[in-house]
C-alpha cells in the first residue's frame, strides 16, 4: 500500500501527469477525456519489439517515447521537450494500438467495448441504435480522423462529439471492424428487424408504430434471423428496411426511381 | 407551482389581435411582468401571484415578445420557424385541428397572445400550455408546406441550422427535419439527408422532445422539390465530380467518361438543375484488400447508397423494379410479347391446348406463364412467313394458320392496342390478305370462359376470335 503510494508519487513527479491516480502512462492515457475509443494494449505486446517494426521511422524520439509509454522514462528530461515528447508518445501509442486492435486479444478487448456500445450508436433511424465500431479511412497518420462504422448499414459516420472527431483514424486502422466481424461472425448484425443487443430505450413497438404512413412494402421484421450462413445474410439484405420519401402519402417519383434501381442492382 | 409562459402581448398595433386594442391597454396597465422568457423561476413566482388574480399572465409594454417568438427561442426548438399570425388566424388553415387539440380555444388564445374573455373558467396553465404547443406544432406542420413556410425554412437550411448529415461520404450535406408520422405522439423529429435519402436521429439530445408530427412527413420532400437546386441528383459520375480531367481506366461507361471530361467545368448542368451528389460508397477492406461479397462479413448493403452514372441508367428498371431489356426468361411485361411470336412458330410444339391456355393467360396475367413460355419456346424458334407471324396471338401453330386469318383481321386493331409494340410490322399486312370478318364476338376477355375449346379443329374459329378479344 505504501509502496503503491510512493510509486504514484514518483510517477507524478516524473511524468507530470495531471491525474493523481494513474499508475501508468497507458492507464492515464485511457482515462483521459476523449480517449474512450482506445483500449488497453497489453504490456507484453509493446515490449516485444517485433510488434513495433517500422514504427521508429514514423515517430520522432522513438526510444524516449517508447520509454514514456512503458513508464521507463528517465526523470531527467527537459520540460519543454516533454510537450513534444508527449505528442510523439500519443502517436506511438496510437500506431501500436492500430496493430494491437487486430490481434486476437485486441479484438477481444474491443469486442467488450462494442457490446457495451462505447463507441456510440448509429444515427440512422432504421439501424435502430446499432452500436458502431471505430475505423480509419487510412493507415497513415495525420490524414483523416476516426470514423464510426455501422455493421448494419455498412456505412461510416462522423463521431458526434468533436473530441472524438479529433482522434486520428490511423490509430484504428482501416481493417479493424471488418476483422472483428471476420473473427466473430456471430456479431455481424442482422440487416433487418429488431437488433438483439438491446438499444437504450428503444421499444419493439417503435418499429411498428413508426411505419405508419409508410407503405408496408418492407417485409415483416418479426423473426430475427440467426446469422448462421452467408446464404441467410444475403437474403436478409433483401428484407432490409428502407425509408421511402413521401409527399402527402405518395412516394416521390425521382427518389422512388432511384431506389427501384438500387434494389434491382441488389437483386441482380 | 405552475410553469408559466410569458404572456406578453405585442403592444404594437401592427400585430393583429382578435381582441380590441382597448382591452390590451387595460391589461398592460395592470400587469408588469418580466419581458424575456429566460428567468423561469421569476416567471413562476409572478405567475403564481397573478394566477389567482387574473388567471393568465399578461403583458408588459417593455417587451414585444410574442408567444410564438418565445416558443421558437426555447432550447431544443431551433428547428421551428415562426408561423405568421395571419396563417393561424385563418380558421380554414386550422381545419380539423380542434378535434386533436384539447382546450382548443384557450390554446389558440395562448398562441395568439390573446387574453381570455372570461376569467372564470380557467384550466390549468400548464395543460393549456401543452395544448398550445401541440396546436402550434400542428399548425407548423401545415405552415411549412406553404410558400411562406418553405421560404422561412430555406433560410434556416442555408444557414445550416438543421445540422449536417452524419454520414461521412455525404460530405456534410445539410439536412432537413422530417417526421416519421403526421400524427402527434408517435415519434420524435428526425433529420432527412437529401443525398443519401435517409433519416437520422438528431445528434443532440435537446431535440428528443420535439414531436415528428410538428414537421410532418411531407415537408422535407416538398422542400427539395421546390428548391430543386438544393437536391442532389440521383445519378453520380465520379469523374465529373472531380475537377481534374482524369480518364478512368475501367472499360465501362466510356460515353459517360467522355461526357464527364467535357462537362467538368459545368458540373451544375450535368445534373439537370440539381446539385452534384456526394456519391462515394464505403468499401470495406482488410489490409487493403476489399472484403469479398461472398464472405459472411462481406458487404451486403452497398446497393443502399449506390447511384448510376447516368440518368438514363435509371430508366433501365421499370416501374415494378424489374430490368427492362431482355435479361432472361424471368422478364415479363415487355419481354413477354416479344417471346410470344417465337412460341407460335414451333412445329414441334404439339400442345395446342397449352398454347390456348397460354393465350388465355395473356389476357389475364402475364407473370406466371411467362416462365413457362419463355423456357419452352426459345430454343424452338423456326423461320416463318410474316403472315403467320401476325397470327401469333390468335392461333396456335402452323396447322391452323389459314383459318384464323379472316376472323382475326377485324380484331387486329384492337389487338394492336392490347399487345406490345414488338411485332407490329407484320400485322399491317393482315387487312390485305383477308377481308374483315363480319362476325364480331364480344370483346371482353371473359369470352373465352364460355368458349372453352373442346377440340382444336371444331372450334378453331371461335378460339381465334376469343383470343383476339
Amino acid at each position: 500500500m505504501l509502496r503503491a503510494h510512493l510509486q504514484r508519487t514518483v510517477d507524478e513527479i516524473s511524468t507530470g501527469s495531471d491525474s493523481d491516480y494513474s499508475s501508468s502512462w497507458i492507464s492515464w492515457f485511457l482515462s483521459s477525456k476523449g480517449n474512450e475509443y482506445f483500449c488497453e494494449v497489453e504490456e507484453d505486446y509493446i515490449l516485444d519489439r517485433f510488434n513495433l517494426t517500422g514504427l521508429n521511422t514514423e515517430v520522432q524520439n522513438y526510444t524516449q517515447a517508447l520509454d514514456l509509454i512503458t513508464d521507463n522514462l528517465d526523470d531527467d528530461v527537459a520540460e519543454e521537450f516533454r510537450g513534444s515528447l508527449d505528442v510523439q508518445a500519443r502517436l506511438l501509442y496510437g500506431l501500436i494500438h492500430a496493430r494491437w486492435v487486430i490481434t486476437s486479444r485486441g479484438l477481444a478487448k474491443m469486442l467488450d467495448k462494442y457490446k457495451k456500445a462505447d463507441f456510440g450508436r448509429c444515427p440512422r433511424v432504421l439501424c435502430q441504435s446499432q452500436p458502431l465500431l471505430p475505423v480509419g479511412l487510412t493507415d497513415v497518420p495525420y490524414e483523416k480522423s476516426v470514423k464510426l462504422y455501422c455493421g448494419r448499414c455498412e456505412d461510416i459516420y462522423s463521431p458526434k462529439s468533436s473530441r472524438h472527431g479529433s482522434i486520428d483514424g490511423a490509430y484504428f486502422g482501416t481493417s479493424f471492424p471488418h476483422m472483428l466481424f471476420l473473427v466473430y461472425p456471430h456479431m455481424i448484425p442482422q440487416k433487418s428487424g429488431i437488433p438483439e443487443l438491446s438499444p437504450p430505450g428503444v421499444k419493439a413497438v417503435e418499429g411498428a408504430d413508426g411505419r405508419r404512413g409508410r407503405r408496408p412494402r418492407e417485409e415483416a421484421e418479426g423473426t430475427s434471423e440467426v446469422m448462421g450462413e452467408e446464404f441467410s445474410t444475403a437474403n436478409v439484405a433483401m428484407k432490409a428496411e428502407r425509408y421511402r420519401p413521401r409527399i402527402f402519402g405518395f412516394q416521390v417519383s425521382e427518389i422512388a426511381k432511384l431506389q427501384r434501381w438500387q434494389e434491382a442492382i441488389r437483386d441482380r | 407551482m405552475q410553469r408559466g409562459a410569458p404572456r406578453i402581448v405585442d403592444p404594437q398595433p401592427s400585430s393583429s389581435q382578435a381582441q380590441p386594442s382597448s382591452s390590451q391597454q387595460e391589461m398592460e396597465d395592470e400587469e408588469a411582468l418580466s419581458g424575456t422568457g429566460e428567468g423561469d423561476e421569476v416567471m413562476e413566482e409572478e405567475e403564481a401571484v397573478e394566477a389567482e388574480a387574473e388567471g393568465y399572465a399578461s403583458s408588459t409594454p417593455t417587451s414585444s415578445l410574442t408567444w410564438i417568438t418565445w416558443f421558437c427561442s426555447l432550447p431544443g426548438h431551433e428547428y421551428f420557424c415562426e408561423v405568421s399570425e395571419e396563417f393561424i388566424e385563418d380558421d380554414f388553415n386550422l381545419t380539423g385541428l380542434n378535434s386533436m387539440v384539447p382546450f382548443w380555444r384557450e390554446a389558440l388564445e395562448m398562441v395568439l397572445d390573446v387574453e381570455p374573455e372570461d376569467t372564470q373558467r380557467i384550466p390549468d396553465v400548464s395543460i393549456v400550455e401543452a395544448s398550445a404547443e401541440l396546436l402550434y406544432g400542428l399548425v407548423h406542420q401545415r405552415y411549412i408546406i406553404t410558400r411562406a413556410g418553405l421560404q422561412a425554412m430555406v433560410e434556416k437550411y442555408d444557414a445550416g441550422q438543421f445540422g449536417t448529415c452524419p454520414r461521412v461520404y455525404c460530405v456534410a450535406t445539410h439536412v432537413v427535419p422530417c417526421g416519421r408520422s403526421d400524427l402527434p405522439g408517435l415519434d420524435t423529429v428526425k433529420l432527412y439527408c437529401p443525398n443519401c435519402h435517409d433519416l437520422y436521429t438528431p445528434p443532440s439530445s435537446r431535440f428528443q422532445d420535439v414531436d415528428g408530427a410538428f414537421f410532418g412527413t411531407t415537408f422535407a420532400h416538398l422542400f427539395f422539390l421546390t428548391y430543386r437546386e438544393l437536391a442532389p441528383a440521383p445519378y453520380y459520375s465520379p469523374t465529373s465530380a472531380s475537377n481534374a480531367i482524369t480518364p478512368r481506366d475501367s472499360p465501362g461507361g466510356t460515353s459517360s467518361n467522355s461526357n464527364a471530361a467535357r462537362q467538368v467545368a459545368s458540373s451544375a448542368t450535368n445534373y439537370g438543375g440539381q446539385r452534384a451528389p456526394a456519391g462515394r460508397v464505403y468499401t470495406s477492406k482488410i489490409y487493403g484488400f476489399r472484403v469479398s461479397e461472398l464472405a459472411r462479413c462481406g458487404p451486403r448493403m452497398r446497393w443502399l447508397r449506390m447511384r448510376p452514372e447516368t440518368a438514363t441508367e435509371l430508366d433501365s428498371v421499370d416501374w415494378r423494379g424489374k430490368w427492362i431489356g431482355g435479361d432472361d426468361f424471368e422478364d415479363d411485361d415487355g419481354q413477354l410479347d416479344a417471346d410470344r411470336p417465337e412460341e407460335e412458330f414451333d412445329p414441334d410444339h404439339a400442345e395446342g391446348d397449352d398454347d390456348e391456355e397460354e393465350e388465355e393467360e395473356e389476357e389475364e396475367e402475364e407473370g406466371p406463364s411467362s416462365v413457362v413460355k419463355g423456357a419452352g419456346s426459345m430454343p424452338k424458334r423456326r423461320q416463318e412467313d410474316r403472315w403467320t407471324t401476325a397470327n401469333d396471338y390468335e392461333a396456335p401453330p402452323s396447322p391452323r394458320p389459314p383459318t384464323p386469318i379472316p376472323k382475326s383481321a377485324s380484331m387486329q386493331s384492337l389487338r394492336t392496342a392490347v399487345s406490345s409494340t414488338s411485332v407490329d410490322t407484320p400485322r399491317d399486312e393482315i387487312p390485305m390478305l383477308s377481308p374483315p370478318s363480319p362476325f364480331v364476338r364480344n370483346k371482353g376477355s371473359i369470352a373465352h370462359i364460355f368458349s372453352k375449346p373442346a377440340s382444336r379443329g371444331v372450334i378453331a374459329v371461335r378460339t381465334t376470335v376469343r383470343e383476339v378479344a
